[in-house]
């Protein structure tokens, strides 16, 4: 369990009163040693950018334009700002399979295979209900569906880790290739729809059986489930014994062994929990965009949603403003490819800089004196 | 029908060596990593970085063993990069790992989108098989060069690592750090070293992916072939030479879906396409354990506990 990131969950774990001066000025600490967790981010970001701007001037691109693009694809106008809110949904969810098992001390990457499958499962449940079922009864079956699946698959990797000691963060990955390949199994196979030559899929929906926007936008409800959820799991983490828990077998595995706390518990709900995230993620994909399975759901958000959770440091409240942002370059990925001539996997190169100058940056937690308060100088 | 069975062992045997080579590249680089105590998770990005770049590289020069070099430079530079973040204190190489397989994957795709229609020269294979009249026994071992320089390099590797001075120092910074900063070894820049090295043999591995088998690049060139590897690293417990046996394993386990195919039996090809990940992770259910780590692990190595 030595294994995961260091992830200070709050200004307690840091800084414990040291005499009447700290407790006077407790809130003024709290701000103080917090803002590190903001501005260090803030910082790799800057930096990861610049080395993108030269990045493409080297190649003879203008990172002006690159910026100009963005914005235009990804937040300058209510529509395009629209299309990136629904692209952050999925996002949204997949940071939180990162970010629940990190709290437990878990690096999981499984969220793309919990998507994939969550969201085949949906797709080929719905193949039977189809004009028997009313839709709303039809959809929440899928969605419940979809997060069980979800939650299964990566709650496989947390068992694995438990009872064998299996390493997780391999474990997951390979769950994701496995399940894709059960999706392409069964869509090209079994549950192909054959009445549509050009892509294997699943028997399309229909649109009275989709997931519709929230009244007054063109956004559908994941985005409200995925802020919802990340809530609700905020909540669980910090205000629950079940999440304080999960927190003292992330922070000292020995510890919560030997405090009797149900460890092997623990880890496969928080994994299951995890997955189930990702899974309704999948639900989404299909039940408000798709209509279908098919191999389109492997689109890469579970890996990016990886990206967004360490950028969170894995804090299930700043998680939705993150993903708005990568959501968005994710949006304006189709707009930058075609007005600049550039690749379609730009995008992926930006958020490889993003992610090597974040963990980077993770050297210079502690170095700074301005985010150190001043009565626990002698601390480290 | 036991032609055909005949037919499935010996494309199998001959999947086995050539779908063996890239496994048993990046399970060695990934070997001499972890002996010094650290874990590249990234190979899977250097794996494809690597097949890019050789192909582009013997695109234009025209000869595929520079571009099986520049592949190596390339994966040393992925490497050097993992191995210097991971130097400084506070860093995590598992996620280091996972940035820079998404990074490399991601560059390699920007960069080689212009490589995917022209076709470059590419590695020639020894035809091994001119004792037979049968042809698929000839197709079989046409084996290329590539995969009797990793069986050299694996035992010289393992020589090395049990008989020389630098294998010592390797193996003292993996089993005990502080023990080997006492002999004034510098360990940051033994795991540099070891890392970079790592990255180019994992860069050879990805020039053969796209040099000789499959022979081409595209996007989905590997899935997850580098990750696979450094599973079975930990299977092979740390020896070169079990590394080349479980890369030969693992070559016939992704060789069963393309054999079969090859005697017209096409249901379930996706199955047999997930072969290799059931496998790896059958093999990692069975070799872990909850309570004890590994056997013959480095005792610096943060993964498997």
């Amino acid at each position: 369990m030595s294994d995961a990131p260091a992830t200070p969950s709050s200004a307690s774990d840091l800084i414990q009163p040291v005499g009447p001066k700290a407790a006077r000025s407790d809130l003024a600490l709290r701000l103080r040693a917090n803002s590190e967790y903001v501005a260090i981010p803030l910082l790799a970001i800057a930096i990861a950018s610049a080395l993108f701007a030269v990045f493409l001037i080297a190649i003879g691109k203008s990172p002006l334009d690159f910026v100009s693009y963005v914005w235009r694809g990804g937040f300058g106008t209510a529509f395009s700002f629209q299309n990136t809110l629904q692209r952050s949904a999925p996002l949204i969810l997949t940071a939180l399979a990162v970010a629940i098992p990190a709290r437990i001390g878990l690096i999981m990457i499984g969220g793309e295979g919990a998507l994939v499958l969550g969201g085949f499962a949906a797709a080929a449940l719905a193949i039977p209900m189809i004009g028997v079922l009313p839709p709303i009864v039809a959809l929440v079956l899928m969605a419940i569906f979809a997060m069980l699946t979800g939650g299964f698959w990566v709650g496989i990797a947390g068992f694995l880790r438990y009872a064998r000691g299996v390493n997780e963060t391999i474990s997951s990955l390979l769950l994701t290739y496995i399940g894709i390949a059960i999706m392409n199994f069964f869509v090209e196979g079994a549950l192909r729809d054959l009445s549509n030559p050009n892509k294997p899929s699943t028997k399309p929906l229909g649109d009275a059986y989709m997931v519709g926007k929230i009244p007054g936008t063109d956004v559908h409800w994941g985005f409200a489930a995925g802020i919802l959820l990340c809530i609700l799991i905020y909540l669980l983490l910090e205000r629950t014994t079940f999440g304080f828990a999960a927190r003292v077998t992330g922070g000292n595995y020995r510890a919560a062994l030997a405090q009797g706390l149900p460890v092997g518990k623990l880890i496969v709900a928080f994994s299951g929990i995890a997955g189930a995230c990702a899974g309704l993620a999948g639900f989404f994909e299909v039940a408000a965009i798709q209509g279908r399975a098919n191999a389109s759901l492997a689109a890469g958000y579970g890996f990016t949603g990886i990206l967004v959770s360490f950028l969170a440091r894995h804090n299930p409240l700043v998680i939705p403003p993150v993903a708005i942002l990568f959501g968005g370059i994710v949006a304006a990925g189709g707009l930058v490819q075609r007005r600049m001539e550039l690749p379609d996997a730009t995008v992926q190169v930006l958020e490889g800089f993003i992610f090597v100058v974040l963990l980077t940056s993770e050297t210079l937690y502690g170095r700074f004196s301005i985010f150190k308060p001043t009565a626990s100088k002698d601390r480290t | 029908m036991n032609d055909a069975i005949l037919t499935v062992l010996i494309a199998m045997l001959g999947g086995a060596i050539r779908v063996s080579t890239p496994f048993m590249f990046v399970a060695l680089g990934e070997c001499l990593t972890e002996k010094s105590g650290r874990v590249n998770l990234g190979l899977e990005g250097t794996l494809v970085l690597g097949a890019m770049v050789a192909y582009a590289a013997s695109y234009h020069t025209g000869s595929p063993w520079i571009g099986v070099l520049a592949a190596g430079v390339a994966g040393s530079a992925l490497g050097a990069m993992h191995g210097s973040i991971c130097g400084l204190p506070k860093v995590n190489d598992v996620a280091v790992g996972i940035a820079m397989m998404l990074f490399g994957v991601g560059v390699a795709f920007f960069f080689g989108k212009p490589y995917i229609q022209p076709t470059a020269p590419r590695l020639d294979s020894i035809p091994l098989g001119f004792w037979t009249d049968s042809p698929s026994l000839k197709g079989a071992l046409q084996v290329n060069s590539l995969f009797f320089v990793g069986i050299v390099i694996a035992l010289v590797l393992a020589w090395a690592l049990r008989n020389t001075r630098w294998g010592l120092v390797v193996r003292t910074v993996g089993d005990s750090a502080p023990a080997a900063r006492a002999m004034g070894i510098s360990v940051n820049l033994v795991r540099l070293l070891t890392t970079t090295v790592g990255g180019f043999l994992a860069g050879v591995g990805g020039a053969f992916l796209s040099l000789s088998y499959p022979g081409s690049w595209n996007q989905g060139l590997s899935s997850g072939q580098g990750l696979m590897a450094v599973a079975l690293v930990i299977f092979a417990r740390w020896s070169p030479i079990r590394c080349v046996y479980a890369a030969l394993l693992f070559g016939a386990a992704g060789a069963i879906g393309p054999s079969l195919q090859s005697v017209g039996i096409t249901q379930g090809y996706y199955f047999f396409n997930a072969a290799p990940y059931i496998l790896t992770l059958a093999i990692m259910i069975a070799t872990s354990s909850a309570t004890h780590s590994a056997r013959d692990m480095p005792g610096e190595l943060s993964m498997a506990k």
